[in-house]
């Protein structure tokens, strides 16, 4: 059971609240600790984590302005134009117009709908996103609560937005949002499957699904260790947050908004900022596990080094969002049944092979472990290419022949049409 | 025990990002599969045909830009052959050379337009777009300087063109010309390998040839399955016999097909503008003895002319006085859109706007 | 090749764009840092620091703005109407050729204007612009270089009347022509962003032919053509 007093959070908060007599508390509390009378510190136990709380839901919040700044920035940098840049210093205030533009417009409710789902939905969409941040270390003793089946949990959490865009689109009533609806549905529940598959080989590396053991345990960040496992649950998890290449939820020139098409005001910036903190809250996971947590060179506090591998993960996320068209329905179904879950599995055997081979490595072997796993993810991506890919050059099929100058003389015959 | 389905029908409004234009489809799906479409459209009518019949020439070409409002060169063009048969006017030679000039920049324009809008259909979210209308951005400041206006030129008039050429004009389209073949490249490096590009468009919407040709389509989407039709080479106007062009022809004739047939066909375009570059002489842009209200006598002209999206022509009736008795429009995006039910139905709903967008449609040419 | 490196080839080419210049147009105003402020007021930086603290103050704290105008060429057919009313005999030729019919004329007999011979006095002259389509078809009508396109974009109104161009409001606005149709003034090399041409004898005429060449042309000419059959 990990011990609570190890999130410096929990111990600052705690012990200036509490009057215990733990040995943990002993000067840690500021203001001289003990601000609650004795016999009290079941209350002392809920401040802080209302405390705590509140000071993390304000942090995300304040970090999904950023990423929606950040995304908009990048993506009009990408596109080689300037983004925005107009309120506030390099366009800094402008999630700030963007809030106020939301909240001041019409809530509109179509009357083919079902109330409490429609404005229930939204809701439903937060809640998960806001949840995994309750698990995720963000520094050396920073996090809200270290469980030990942290992954575990937010896993669990994370398979709830399912039911939130089938709340929202049977909601509105709208057939577009039905359309979003389904394709999203079948699409979020395949790509759970090799979303879990990826962690186990991690899972077995650090033998723990505790998030801040899996940190501890990246002696070599696990990205170099498991190639295949980070390859896969990225893919997996672009999918899962409904971003390109696998937007078809929201498809925006086909299906307009989707399933967000009938919302409006709030309603439609609760959807927007779950988006968002999903988005942050997984490449939080990616960067715990798989990119080393907090691991890093000494003068920059642990915090920073999380919070940028974190920005370095939604950068690429971003990057692929500006560079790739998106997929079809059943060309993602495919591409999770018959190419990632294989990966993983492949991934899983290769682990479990490695691992009775070398139980509990060390560094060294960890580096083994990295050489053999980069010749499988390798091959593999090689093999599967050739054997799913297209059986054919698409240029050469489109059999451009540019080289074709006639002249009328040896011009062939025209197929004639029925009938002159 | 089956389970029990329904069609669902689903109107894709004349509002709609992806429907270049106001264009309205009642399209009935089983699950994600087409299986009928009804094209309504007609929310663009202007009557521009009727108003031809109560303006003189000169103001037709006003009509005309705006028919096909991203290819307004072309429409000119179109128009004033037409006129020129009609009344027997010989234009002069520089001018015709001006005018294949600013016709093979309308034909890159309007390709950059149809690529990039095609590609945005696809789920880019914009990049290759922005990319695109940069350089389109290049051709509109061309056209500014060429004739004082970026989109709606009206710069063709029976004989040649209106004015010549300023002097910066010149050292300007040297410097497109130099800096365009290293964008296409970035285009195709972009897009053309792409793995998602080539699974979502390849053999998507294939149509046959002979289908193709029995409802006479014409344009890039008949060179996309392998026939080599142009209409500059084959049924030569202006002095297109005079330059040396490749007609790209694709086999295939799929989403992909007609996505590459007109890359390389801004390539071509490109080694039209050098040759006429190399051929212009100066002179008049307009002979001196047109009149300025023309008088064609009586009897009528077709000419059919290449535009990027197609055959365009404009069949004329004159009866003696200053505007046509009848000015008809042999649109391409209308005859091109006749094919729409054929191409969509078997495809999945993600692909009906690609398909859509890879046909090229100008909803102000197929309304009028 | 692995499948998977054209993804990669279109992720090199976004980042290239990343690293590389953005091509907007910061219309109408751009914000500029200390330099920028410096150069825009035409003197080097360490003067605008001594000369002007309060601007390289705002400058720097990113409150400081330049104009920026979106590259037009002379030959643009733009807003705000040059009329030398001197010139204009009150022909109509304009009011006739307009696909759009929005020129309204409305004239009084009279030998008011003798510089161009008879001319009528005119009484109203209006253009209305939040009709015209800026086709300069007038421009190509008028026979005496009175009326010329203007070079403006930038006449939004709240008052739709408000978009029509009287006679006074010809009379009165700046008179910047645009070449369009002038050759004489592209051959001067008149430029209407640079001055305006209040004075109508520098906006030059097109050479009219001579009553020699006119009879040549649609007298002598025409007598040889073929004769039109019905």
């Amino acid at each position: 059971m990990p011990d609570p007093f190890d999130s410096i959070l929990y111990k600052y908060v705690y012990c200036t609240l509490s009057s215990t007599d733990d040995v943990a508390c002993v000067g840690s509390g500021l203001f001289g600790g003990g601000l609650l009378p004795g016999g009290l510190e079941w209350l002392a136990y809920v401040l802080t984590a209302v405390t705590i709380v509140a000071v993390l839901i304000n942090a995300i919040l304040g970090g999904v302005l950023m990423m929606i700044w950040g995304e908009r920035r990048l993506l009009g940098r990408f596109q080689g134009r300037t983004g925005p840049n107009r309120w506030g210093p390099f366009g800094l205030l402008t999630p700030i117009a963007d809030a106020v533009k939301t909240m001041f417009k019409e809530d509109v409710m179509p009357t083919v709908s079902d109330r409490l789902v429609f404005t229930a939905a939204p809701i439903l969409m937060l809640f998960p996103a806001l949840l995994i941040y309750a698990v995720l270390p963000f520094g050396a003793g920073t996090w809200l609560a270290d469980i030990n089946v942290a992954l575990l949990f937010i896993i669990a959490i994370g398979g709830a937005n399912v039911l939130a865009i089938v709340a929202a689109a049977l909601g509105s009533g709208n057939r577009y949002a039905m359309f979003s609806a389904m394709r999203s549905v079948a699409m979020l529940i395949s790509y759970e499957i090799p979303l879990v598959i990826s962690l186990i080989g991690v899972l077995m590396l650090s033998g723990s699904l505790s998030l801040v053991a899996i940190v501890n345990a990246q002696t070599l960040p696990f990205f170099i260790v498991q190639p295949l496992g980070f390859f896969v649950f990225l893919v997996a998890s672009m999918a899962e947050l409904n971003r390109t290449p696998f937007d078809v939820a929201e498809a925006e020139s086909e299906i307009v908004a989707g399933y967000m098409t009938d919302y409006s005001s709030m309603k439609f910036g609760l959807f927007f900022l779950s988006e968002f903190a999903a988005t942050i809250a997984t490449s939080g996971v990616i960067t715990a596990v798989f990119l080393g947590g907090w691991h890093g060179f000494d003068p920059i506090p642990s915090q920073l080094w999380f919070i940028g591998k974190m920005v370095a993960v939604l950068a690429v996320i971003v990057w692929v969002r500006a560079s790739w068209p998106r997929l079809r329905i059943d060309q993602i179904m495919n591409f999770a049944w018959k190419a990632l879950f294989e990966l993983t599995l492949i991934n899983l055997i290769v682990s479990g092979i490695l691992l009775l081979i070398w139980p509990s490595p060390s560094t060294t072997e960890l580096w083994y472990m990295a050489g053999i796993n980069w010749g499988v993810f390798l091959a593999s991506i090689y093999i599967f290419g050739k054997v799913l890919g297209p059986k054919h050059d698409p240029v050469k099929a489109g059999n451009i022949q540019p080289d074709v100058t006639l002249s009328d003389s040896d011009a062939p015959a025209l197929p004639t049409g029925g009938g002159d | 025990m089956p389970l029990k389905t329904e069609p669902i029908t689903i109107n894709v409004g004349p509002q709609h990002p992806s429907t270049h234009g106001v264009f309205r489809m009642r399209v009935t799906f089983d699950g994600e599969e087409v299986i009928d479409v009804e094209p309504i459209f007609g929310y663009l009518h202007r009557g521009s045909e009727k108003l031809a019949e109560s303006r003189t020439y000169t103001q037709i070409v006003t009509l005309t830009d705006r028919m096909d409002y991203v290819a307004s060169m072309t429409s000119n063009l179109s128009f004033i052959l037409s006129v020129e048969k009609l009344s027997g006017i010989d234009p002069s030679p520089r001018g015709v050379w001006l005018r294949m000039i600013a016709a093979e920049l309308q034909r890159i324009a309007s390709h950059l337009v149809a690529t990039g809008f095609f590609l945005q259909d696809l789920g880019t979210l914009g990049t290759p777009l922005i990319y695109m209308m940069r350089e389109r951005e290049t051709i509109l400041e061309l056209f500014e300087r060429l004739c004082g206006a970026r989109i709606t030129n009206s710069y063709m008039r029976p004989g040649g063109v209106f004015m010549d050429a300023p002097d910066d004009f010149w050292p300007a389209l040297d410097r497109f010309l130099a800096d365009m073949p290293h964008r296409i490249d970035e285009y195709e490096d972009l897009i053309s390998g792409n793995e998602i590009v080539a699974v979502r468009c390849d053999g998507v919407a294939v149509v046959d040839s002979q289908t193709l040709i029995d409802a006479s389509i014409t344009g890039p989407m008949l060179r996309a399955s392998g026939i080599d039709w142009d209409l500059r080479n084959r049924q030569p106007y202006e002095y297109y016999d005079r330059v040396k062009f490749n007609r790209p022809l694709a086999t295939a004739s799929d989403n992909y097909a007609r996505y590459i047939v007109r890359i390389h066909e801004m390539r071509e375009s490109l080694g039209i503008i050098r040759q006429c570059l190399e051929q212009i002489e100066p002179g008049p842009v307009r002979p001196e003895s047109v009149p300025f209200l023309i008088r064609p006598p009586a009897g009528d002209s077709y000419v059919g002319t290449e535009s990027p999206k197609g055959e365009l022509g404009f069949y004329l009736v004159s009866d003696g006085g200053v505007a046509p008795y009848r000015c008809k429009v042999r649109a391409p995006s209308l005859i091109n859109l006749t094919l729409l039910r054929e191409m969509l139905i078997g495809d999945k709903l993600a692909d009906l706007f690609v398909t859509f967008g890879s046909i090229d449609i100008n909803m102000g040419e197929v309304d009028r | 090749m692995i499948y998977g490196f054209g993804l990669a080839k279109g992720m090199g080419v976004t980042l290239k764009a990343l690293v590389g210049p953005s091509f907007t147009v910061q219309y109408p105003d751009r914000r500029v840092g200390i330099m920028g402020a410096a150069k825009a007021a035409g003197i080097s930086t360490p003067s605008l620091l001594f000369k002007h603290p309060i601007k390289a103050l705002r400058a720097v704290l990113g409150f400081e703005h330049i104009a920026v105008m979106p590259t037009q060429s002379p030959r643009f057919r733009g807003n705000n109407f040059t009329w030398y009313e001197d010139r204009c005999t009150g022909c109509a030729s304009c009011a006739k050729y307009c696909p759009l019919g929005i020129i309204k004329i409305v004239t009084l007999p009279g030998g008011i204007n003798v510089q161009e011979g008879e001319s009528y006095a005119i009484e109203t002259f209006d253009i209305d612009t939040g009709r015209c389509m800026f086709c300069a078809l007038c421009v190509e009508a008028c026979p005496y270089d009175a009326l010329h396109m203007g070079s403006e974009f930038e006449r939004s109104n709240y008052v739709r009347m408000d978009l029509v161009l009287t006679k006074e409001d010809l009379i009165a606005a700046p008179k910047h022509p645009s070449t369009w149709f002038r050759p004489q003034m592209e051959e001067a090399g008149y430029s209407p962003f640079a001055e305006a041409l209040e004075d109508m004898k520098k906006a030059g005429r097109h050479e009219t032919p001579t009553v020699d060449e006119l009879t040549k042309t649609w007298v002598k000419d025409r007598r040889t053509d073929e004769v039109v059959e019905d």
